[in-house]
């Protein structure tokens, strides 16, 4: 405490003795040493203290003191602000106030970049910490007037643009002063995004994955340059190292970017604040694990317009329910702990900023977290906690004068003083009649509602639901308005205002009589207020439209537990025989019996009589369940990971549990030689993205070969390789380099870490698993013979579709073969691709699957099992475990999943008919005992919809007609399909 | 049973070298051929069990029972215990006009401009197009060759798969022209900073209003007597006699609702709709018209997040039950997808439809949508003897081995450039 007031004395002292230094020579030296003090109000000094009829005093911008007993100096020029509250000023902390729009660049049609068009900086040019927002700031006024009306005195405004987006600099919006004494921090801070800079068309990278592995590799890069191990120099990374001590700001959007974020600061020991997107309430085990520090927009969705119906039937169902639940996102992350900031962001008028904050507070957002969320946390975040966010001795002054209930119809900011300075946005003078009101005479009554500045209100009215329009002159103290209805009512009002909480005068009917009216302002009672809070605090724990999992349309109102299960006499598919009449026992996530009359107590028992129950469909190569797919941007791509990207909340992946599919390998597209890691997934449809990931299974990456890898079919001639010639060296230099790497790594010596190479080396170290893209048999040879070289196998040819031509080669290297069973003639190096692939290459001795590559074919992937029966005749058997086991094998996980047998987990599929059959369709698909899709229960689930998104577009046509919300137009957002090629 | 090793030879083909031309065409039918003891899938939705076909000069000479008292002479094929289908009728493909998507050289289906309905896609059909070639072994025997992209993309002719030439290749030439009904919802221009979410398209009138006026341009043109050249407008005339069918394709409800009373009104006689993801909340417009509808393939993924998993497995049914005239088409996937047409209706017949009108969904319906239902889509006595002979269902996969199959009574050739290559990887492994 000592401490403090020594501290607060020698602020003040230093205040009073700062030394001019800048020369004047248009007038005399003239400092204003006066004080100001604001007497009689009601001071928020932090967000939980109030402290009436309060005292502020202030010096030089700053507070000198505040409370009930403070002594006023003679020098002071006080203002009366009885009746008005007071709250310290709010601070933005993602602002771009001030700083113009980067310019993009122009490039020249599809040509690709892949350099950087810098020297001396990073080798990316999306890498730029070294902008400093202060050299690009210009004080903009009018956009200060606006940020102001919000009730924001302080920004931290940066330059928005690059994966590192450089220093922010922290600024007052007092338009009194200029940048010298704006400007409370030259250097506030770092920034971040995924996104790449517009002024630079380099590719790399490419994708959300890739903004992720380059993030990561930074840091690695950055350790090392701190080292002084770097030969050259690089003024990124000397940016960076400079500004290592300052806060993080990261702005990572919606879909869980903002975890994603929070787990990279987490590996490299910092703390990053994330700007999230809205839908945190979806994440929120995801943003505890890693400790995210958040910062939440509250733009929430207007409702859409519905009043075409055909337009409104476009509206995904999980859109309209985004609506209902995005404003109950800050209540839910208050339960739950969170203490976050608040941002403006997306959001540029203060009408719509507060009536989304009141809306916050209506669905049990308390006062005191919205408000610390505005000042206190956002000063903490950026370490001025001592000076900012507060009205506290030594802290700048800013602070807003208000009145009215915070966020509320009738709340209104008169002036938003910022360091000292005060901003007047209405006139105090003017009494304020911005409310709703009771108004009376006669045997006529109103319900009044007035709104808009107090100088030039606006006014509407009801009378026994039939709606008045107004004109209105308010000329302080007298208002004169009128108000008319279609029926050619009309009357007019004039009276004296002195008091805003009633008005009494005159009224003058269209026929010449007159009376006297009296409104009177309705507050409700305290009472109703806390009815309203305790309704308020129900509604946002139930949310309206109540959480799904996922959190889309088709999601589980609950979580599917593990069952214990009996299927009494189906056609039981083992993977090695079919049983006919056979019971398959299910507990505890396994299979724990599979034989002819099984009894299990407490299972309940599943009439699977003229049904076939077999393992769940495993697809070795899919795109489904994915943000993005290629990172095109390099030839060699390693460091990215598919488990980076994973989307939970994809649809399709409903769509192949329906299709009996149970888990498939996520593979990153074929852009380039060396792709990315792979995903395992299981579609347990409705974990989150880290749960998806199947537990234990081994490290794969995705290679590739021929025409896309070459980039035959594109405008694209600059980057290597452009012939399957190149496409060997390619791998034969990668392998190198990583062969050198291993050997750095290994003697000892400092080295760099290089998330790519240490992908590679897990491959020749036999601990990553290659599926590589293929089609024509040279190809396929060579890179067989490029893994002998290296001293490692491949594991799986993936399309190989000339595998037929090099199925004894592909035997002796043990490599497997994942394939389409009929696809063609879609590109030159397809145009032997022959139906009878599998079947050659299963006679041969080579594990072969069936796969997808596509999100409609994959859901019915026993149908392309069986086309292996047309086409090269296998037997029935050995077509199913094209799909089940197979891959399985191929993914190193058939000892858990692929068969029907004793001890694997219970990942299977009763279908309704022989599962080969074109007549089949799954009506039950279990991953571990619990059910994620039933064939009845979807019919459920969409009249459960049905019934919902009527409720919704109800609610949405109510708020916009009655409320006079704003709506948008609707818009039908709808899920990227990627296939290999996509990019 | 000589003959019937006779015929093997030819559809198994003994050839060793693979060859880049297709199998040779049949050879016209010069003697009596007769099928018996097959199930008949007559393509009308009724089955004959146990049944007998003839023909000769190409014609069906009887359908009946095998016990029907028929005097029994030339080849005898005996197929007992397996099926006969009418050759299956694949619309609205590019089939012959593209052999190998990406290589330009070899695509000639989307002509330059956006009203062309005097390009012709006759005339580009590659009759000796290996894509083409591999749809017989799966009994999709017939196809509409279908131009591609603008608003009218060109006039289509419908083909038999197995000939010499585009000549030879003819069932009817020039039956219709393909108009792309413009999207009252679009993309977002996501290269232009737009998100890709899908929004009113603001043009959408305005492209409604150009097809109107060039309908109604065209029909002016075809009511005078003034053959000055105009090609577009002469190439239309036949749309408002009747001798041409106007084939539209759309998907919303507001697009159908528009295409059908816009069409009508200009003057167009006969309308198909192509695709009627939405049809059946328009069903009755649909009727009152008598516009029948090419019905977008079974597989296809819900064109919302919303749609049922298997919104598109139950269409072609429901628009049935609504009284429609449907054919199934599968226009919007790889060309080479076309000879997975009949799984295509198996698909359907899983959900629920009558497995005989799934077959009549790409032979009869197909047919008469088409206009050639008076030669082809069923195996009737008078028509042409289209039909081929399976081991099995034809709509399921496991069962689609054809053992024969005739176009116009001549046997044709099964064998195809995949199956060579198999023999000959075969034969390398000793398999």
């Amino acid at each position: 405490m000592k401490k403090i007031l020594f501290f607060a004395f020698a602020l003040v002292f230093y205040l009073g003795n700062a030394q001019d230094y800048f020369p004047t020579n248009s007038r005399v030296l003239s400092n204003n040493s006066n004080y100001t003090a604001i007497q009689g109000a009601d001071v928020y000094t932090d967000a939980e203290t109030l402290v009436k009829n309060a005292t502020i005093l202030i010096h030089k911008g700053k507070v000198v003191s505040v409370g009930k007993n403070v002594k006023v100096p003679a020098n002071t020029v006080t203002h009366d602000m009885k009746g008005y509250i007071i709250y310290p000023s709010f601070i933005e902390l993602f602002s771009s106030f001030g700083i113009p729009n980067p310019k993009r660049a122009t490039g020249s049609g599809r040509s690709v970049q892949y350099d950087a068009t810098r020297e001396g900086y990073y080798w990316n040019d999306h890498i730029r910490p070294e902008v400093q927002a202060f050299d690009l700031l210009e004080y903009s006024a009018k956009d200060a007037a606006k940020l102001r009306s919000m009730g924001f005195g302080t920004v931290n405004s940066h330059n928005a643009d690059g994966i590192a987006r450089g220093n922010g600099t922290l600024v007052t919006l007092n338009d009194k002063g200029n940048n010298a004494s704006r400007v409370l921090h030259t250097a506030s801070g770092q920034y971040f995004s995924f996104s790449k800079s517009v002024t630079s068309r380099q590719s790399y990278p490419g994708s959300l994955m890739g903004s992720q592995a380059l993030l990561r590799q930074v840091n690695h890069d950055l350790r090392w340059y701190r080292q002084g191990l770097s030969d050259t120099r690089d003024k990124s990374l000397e940016a960076m190292l400079d500004q290592q001590n300052q806060p993080y700001f990261f702005e990572a959007g919606d879909r869980g970017n903002a975890f994603k974020a929070a787990k990279i600061a987490q590996q490299f020991g910092q703390t990053y604040n994330v700007l999230g997107g809205g839908d945190e309430f979806e994440h929120l085990d995801l943003l505890k694990k890693y400790n995210t520090r958040l910062v939440v927009p509250v733009n929430f969705p207007k409702a859409y317009d519905v009043s075409d119906p055909i337009n409104a039937a476009y509206v995904n169902l999980s859109d309209l329910r985004f609506w209902e639940q995005a404003p109950s996102n800050l209540a839910i992350l208050e339960d739950e702990g969170f203490s976050s900031a608040i941002s403006s962001k997306g959001l540029s008028a203060s009408k719509s900023f507060f009536s989304n904050l009141r809306k916050a507070m209506e669905r049990g957002a308390s006062k005191e977290f919205i408000l610390k969320g505005l000042t206190q946390i956002p000063a903490q975040m950026l370490k001025q906690e001592n000076s900012l966010g507060q009205l506290q001795e030594g802290f700048h002054a800013n602070f807003i004068v208000t009145k009215g209930d915070l966020f509320a119809k009738d709340f209104v900011i008169y002036e938003n003083w910022v360091q000292g300075e005060a901003h007047i946005l209405e006139d105090r003078s003017v009494i304020n009649l911005k409310g709703d009101y009771s108004l009376a005479f006669k045997n006529h009554s109103f319900e009044v509602s007035i709104s808009g500045s107090s100088k030039k209100p606006n006014m509407k009215a009801t009378s026994n639901d039939m709606s008045y329009t107004s004109k209105v002159s308010y000329d302080f103290p007298w208002l004169n308005f009128t108000l008319s209805n279609d029926e050619g009512k009309l009357y007019r009002f004039q009276s004296r205002i002195d008091d805003a909480s009633s008005f009494s005068g005159r009224v003058v009917a269209n026929n010449g009589m007159n009376w006297k009216f009296n409104a009177q302002k309705a507050s409700a009672s305290e009472d109703e207020k806390k009815k309203d809070k305790k309704k308020n605090t129900v509604a946002s724990s139930e949310m309206m439209s109540s959480m799904r999992f996922p959190n889309v349309g088709m999601g589980k109102d609950q979580m599917p537990k593990s069952e214990h299960l009996l299927f009494k006499n189906a056609t039981v598919w083992t993977g090695e025989e079919i049983l006919e009449q056979t019971d398959v026992h299910i507990k505890n996530g396994k299979i724990v019996a599979v034989g002819k009359n099984l009894n299990a107590r407490g299972a309940q028992q599943i009439d699977a009589t003229g049904k076939h129950l077999t393992a769940g469909i495993v697809d070795e190569h899919s795109h489904i369940g994915a943000f993005a797919i290629n990172e095109g941007g390099q030839n060699s791509s390693a460091e990215v990971r598919m488990a980076d990207v994973v989307d939970a909340k994809d649809i399709d992946i409903y769509r192949n549990l329906a299709g009996g599919v149970t888990t498939i390998q996520l593979l990153h597209g074929s852009a380039n030689p060396i792709g990315g890691q792979s995903a395992i997934l299981r579609l347990k449809w409705g974990n989150n993205a880290e749960e998806l990931l199947f537990e234990g299974a081994d490290p794969y990456i995705k290679f590739a070969l021929g025409e896309n890898v070459k980039q035959s079919n594109w405008q694209s001639f600059a980057r290597f390789p452009q012939t399957r010639m190149g496409v060997e060296q390619t791998f034969v230099d990668y392998f190198t380099r990583a062969q050198d790497y291993m050997a750095l790594k290994e003697s000892g010596a400092p080295y760099r870490v290089d998330e790519e190479l240490e992908t590679l080396a897990e491959i020749l170290r036999g601990e990553r698993f290659i599926s590589c893209h293929s089609y024509v048999q040279s190809e396929i040879n060579m890179l067989m013979k490029v893994a002998d070289r290296f001293g490692f196998r491949v594991n799986t040819f993936t399309h190989i579709l000339e595998g037929y031509k090099v199925a004894d080669k592909m035997k002796n290297h043990g490599v497997g073969g994942s394939t389409f069973s009929d696809w063609w003639a879609y590109k030159y190096e397809v145009k032997d691709a022959i139906p009878y692939n599998a079947a050659i290459m299963s006679r041969e001795g080579v594990t072969v699957a069936i796969n997808s590559d596509d999100a409609e074919m994959s859901r019915r992937l026993n149908q392309e099992a069986a086309k292996t029966v047309k086409y090269g005749g296998l037997s029935e058997i050995e077509a199913w475990k094209m799909v089940t086991l197979n891959p399985a094998k191929l993914l190193h996980i058939d000892d858990k999943v692929g068969s029907v047998a004793v001890g694997k987990e219970a990942d299977v599929v009763l279908w309704s008919d022989h599962p080969l059959s074109i007549y089949a369709y799954a009506e039950k698909t279990i991953i571990q005992g619990q059910t994620f899709f039933d064939f009845e229960k979807d019919k459920e689930l969409q009249e459960r919809n049905r019934k919902e998104r009527m409720r919704l577009i109800k609610a949405m046509l109510n708020v916009t007609k009655k409320e006079g919300e704003e709506t948008q137009t609707p818009v039908q957002n709808k899920k990227r399909h990627f296939e290999c090629e996509t990019i | 049973m000589r003959y019937i090793a006779l015929l093997l030879s030819v559809c198994f083909g003994l050839h060793t070298s693979v060859s880049n031309a297709q199998q040779v065409p049949g050879k016209p039918q010069d003697e009596k051929i007769t099928i018996s003891g097959a199930t008949i899938h007559v393509g009308n939705g009724s089955v004959i069990e146990n049944g007998l076909v003839t023909f000769e000069d190409g014609v069906i000479t009887y359908v009946g029972q095998q016990m029907d008292a028929v005097e029994v002479s030339g080849m005898i094929i005996e197929a007992d215990g397996k099926h006969l289908y009418p050759g299956f009728i694949a619309p609205s493909k590019s089939l012959g006009l593209v052999e190998i998507n990406a290589v330009r050289a070899t695509n000639d289906q989307d002509e330059l401009g956006d009203f062309l309905p005097h390009v012709r896609s006759i005339i580009a059909y590659n009759a000796e197009s290996q894509v083409v070639e591999s749809m017989r072994p799966n009994g999709v025997l017939l196809g509409q060759v279908t131009p591609q992209g603008g608003r009218i993309s060109g006039t289509s002719s419908i083909v038999q798969y197995d000939a010499w030439n585009w000549e030879d290749a003819v069932v009817k030439v020039d039956d219709g022209i393909h108009l792309r009904w413009p999207n009252a919802f679009r993309r977002g221009r996501w290269w232009a900073g737009e998100s890709r979410a899908y929004r009113p398209n603001n043009n959408y009138a305005k492209q409604v209003e150009e097809i109107v006026e060039f309908m109604q341009q065209a029909q002016a043109y075809a009511n005078g007597n003034d053959s000055s050249s105009h090609l577009p407008y002469e190439a239309s005339r036949g749309l408002f006699d009747g001798s041409k069918k106007l084939y539209a394709y759309a998907d919303g409800v507001k697009e159908i609702t528009d295409l059908v009373v816009e069409l009508k009104n200009a003057g167009v006689k006969e309308v198909v709709l192509v695709g009627g993801t939405m049809a059946e909340q328009t069903a009755d417009l649909l009727k009152e018209h008598n516009v029948p509808v090419l019905v977008n393939t079974t597989h296809r993924i819900p064109s919302s997040e919303d749609q049922a998993y298997d919104f598109a497995y139950q269409l072609p049914k429901k628009l049935h039950d609504a009284g429609l005239l449907v054919g199934i088409q599968n226009a919007t996937m790889s060309n080479h997808q076309a000879r997975n047409l009949p799984f295509h209706a198996g698909q359907a017949a899983a959900k629920g439809l009558d497995k005989e009108t799934a077959v009549q969904m790409i032979s009869l319906n197909t047919a008469q949508i088409l206009g050639i239902d008076d030669n082809y889509g069923s195996i009737e006595v008078g028509k042409s003897a289209t039909l081929f002979v399976s081991e099995g269902d034809a709509l399921d996969m496991r069962t689609n081995i054809l053992s024969s199959a005739f176009i116009d009574g001549r046997a044709i050739n099964l064998n195809s450039y995949q199956k060579e290559l198999f023999d000959r990887y075969s034969e390398k492994y000793g398999q």
